[in-house]
């Protein structure tokens, strides 16, 4: 792909403050237990409150006025026939859509309170509470297996060979992808297979170790039985960490997801969200008659 | 008004009758004939060129060509003053060309606007342009007029501006060509903006990079014009003096094929052939090593 216009991150400063520490097996289990014990925790660790979004290229609006809250330690859907603004929507949820030129937001995004948008939040500190996989698995070509999954670490400070181990490996495996690549992690990120290398991208957004996960149609590159172990692994992964992934495939959205986020878009072609329900209710019983002409495939 | 139909020929007679289509198809002939011919022409400058050099060269080089001086009377030694000067006035010059060049590119690439950008690489497409004897003497009146004595350092000035361009474009080419989606991937991971260019953007790039570097070296190489009036050209083996005139390959042919003497014309010519293997053997290296090879 050539690149027509220079990128560049106008806020791009890096921020003196520290990563987030690395997870521990123990970190993890506190997560899973506030998350059935107590409701006040899930509450504020990874909930995103979404209101009156706006978002712009230049003069067009391609978000209209959307409202949605995203709760912690859930699988969100985002639905939506093509052009509706889904994967723009995804991408203010980390100010990465801020890498296009002309872009720019109004309303407000919280995160547990913080609104991600306030002055104090440094975008490069917010990446990394908020990761990111995309549509096409984009390893680094240069770079070996191990070398993938520690890039965000290694690029973002110094840190010891151990504790890279360490990460390389528990990422690895919680990505499911440990097994198959433990022997070969010196061979290049690339050789992998197409399933494979997405895996290994989700595994290089765990270690950061995000808590929120965002994913823009992960598994439309993929062959269905790639697309089967990203859709389990997504399963796995919701225990942790919260989860929003766009996606094309509204079978797959009844399949990963609890709640599911429908959008469309208007006469002006700005995408809004016309309704966000539990998913089951989406997919069987939807209030809004937009949505059931979508999933029914009447337009789309 | 009867209106008069004049009849048509039958169809055989429009197929296959007196002299049709044979004018289309004779200049059909002609054209492709003219464009082989034209697509010759293009390649018998280079066979030439090598045939010549290689078989006057050839017989003219060595030993005596690469380790001796020239004679300080008379006629005879060798070339190995312009071999050490070239040797050391083209890395020097790199050293200031491909680090600003690639600084620069990354620039136009990465971090400047639109506009700036077009500004600045439009001015390194003229840099390209500009005669290269120019550029020896716009270094000639600031490098060596102050100082009242042509130098070695001068003389590597003048080849990093001709290198300089060259560097750029290219390792700008170059990270043109990396995918926006890896500058996405390293974002999103929270690297900041300047590592992503550093350990992604340009590491990917790198061998467009040192293809490009490699090349305007081996252009800096065979600059003869920008060393006239600023290094000037030496009888002595000079090592180091920056300071003091150096001779270099081009020059060491310039001035030896113009001696009314066979001895130092054959000089020139072993020169010459010295010259054109380094080239060449830069310029296969280079594209052997990125032959078919594309990023992402």
């Amino acid at each position: 792909m050539i690149v027509e216009t220079p990128v560049r991150d106008l806020d791009d400063v890096q921020a003196g403050g520290q990563a987030p520490p690395a997870a521990s097996p123990v970190r993890i289990e506190d997560r899973q237990r506030a998350s059935v014990v107590v409701p006040a925790a899930t509450a504020a660790s990874g909930t995103l409150d979404i209101s009156d979004l706006n978002v712009f290229y230049g003069a067009f609006r391609a978000v209209k006025d959307t409202s949605l809250p995203i709760p912690a330690r859930a699988v969100t859907a985002i639905i939506g026939p093509s052009g509706c603004g889904k994967s723009t929507f995804l991408r203010t949820l980390n100010r990465m859509h801020e890498l296009t030129p002309g872009a720019r937001v109004d309303g407000s995004i919280s995160l547990d309170g913080v609104d991600i948008y306030g002055p104090d939040v440094d975008p490069v500190q917010l990446r990394r509470v908020v990761g990111m996989v995309f549509q096409r698995p984009n390893p680094f070509p240069t770079m070996s297996i191990y070398d993938n999954v520690a890039a965000g670490l290694r690029l973002t400070g110094r840190r010891s060979r151990s504790e890279l181990d360490d990460v390389v490996e528990r990422s690895l495996r919680r990505s499911a992808l440990w097994d198959e690549v433990r022997d070969k992690l010196r061979q290049p990120g690339t050789s992998l297979s197409g399933g494979q290398q997405q895996r290994l991208c989700i595994a290089r957004a765990l270690a950061v170790d995000p808590e929120v996960i965002l994913m823009d149609e992960p598994a439309s590159a993929l062959d269905p039985i790639a697309t089967l172990r990203i859709e389990e692994l997504i399963a796995e992964l919701r225990e942790t960490y919260t989860i929003v992934i766009v996606t094309h495939n509204m079978q797959q959205a009844s399949r990963v997801s609890d709640r599911t986020a429908f959008f469309t878009m208007g006469p002006d072609r700005a995408g809004y969200l016309v309704e966000v329900d539990d998913t089951v209710k989406i997919f069987t019983n939807p209030r809004e008659q937009l949505t059931e002409d979508y999933i029914s495939g009447r337009f789309g | 008004m009867a209106v008069v139909v004049a009849a048509r020929p039958s169809i055989a007679a429009r197929l296959t009758g007196v002299g049709v289509g044979r004018r289309r198809a004779a200049v059909d002939v002609a054209m492709r004939g003219l464009a082989l011919v034209a697509a010759l022409l293009c390649v018998v400058p280079l066979a030439a060129v090598l045939f010549f050099v290689a078989t006057r060269g050839a017989p003219a080089l060595s030993l005596d060509l690469i380790t001796k001086p020239p004679r300080a009377l008379g006629i005879g030694g060798g070339a190995a003053n312009a071999l050490l000067g070239t040797l050391q006035m083209v890395p020097l010059a790199a050293l200031m060309a491909v680090p600003v060049g690639i600084l620069g590119a990354v620039y136009v690439a990465e971090f400047g606007d639109r506009r700036a950008a077009g500004v600045i690489r439009f001015c390194a497409d003229v840099l390209v342009g500009v005669p290269s004897i120019l550029v020896g003497i716009f270094v000639f009146t600031f490098l060596v007029l102050p100082f009242k004595q042509f130098n070695a350092f001068a003389g590597s000035v003048a080849l990093a501006i001709i290198m300089l361009p060259v560097v750029m474009r290219t390792t700008e080419e170059s990270l043109h060509l990396v995918p926006n989606a890896l500058r996405e991937a390293s974002l999103a991971l929270g690297v900041p903006y300047w590592r992503t260019v550093v350990s992604v953007v340009i590491r990917t790039g790198l061998p467009g990079i040192l293809t490009g570097s490699m090349l305007a070296f081996a252009r800096a190489m065979g600059e003869t014009a920008p060393l006239l009036f600023t290094t000037l050209g030496s009888r002595l083996i000079n090592v180091g003096d920056f300071g003091q005139p150096m001779d270099s390959l081009p020059l060491f042919i310039y001035v030896n094929a113009r001696q009314p003497v066979n001895a130092l014309n054959d000089q020139a010519w072993g020169v010459a052939f010295l010259l054109l293997v380094i080239v060449l053997v830069i310029n296969v290296a280079v594209r052997a090593r990125t032959w078919g090879r594309r990023i992402g």
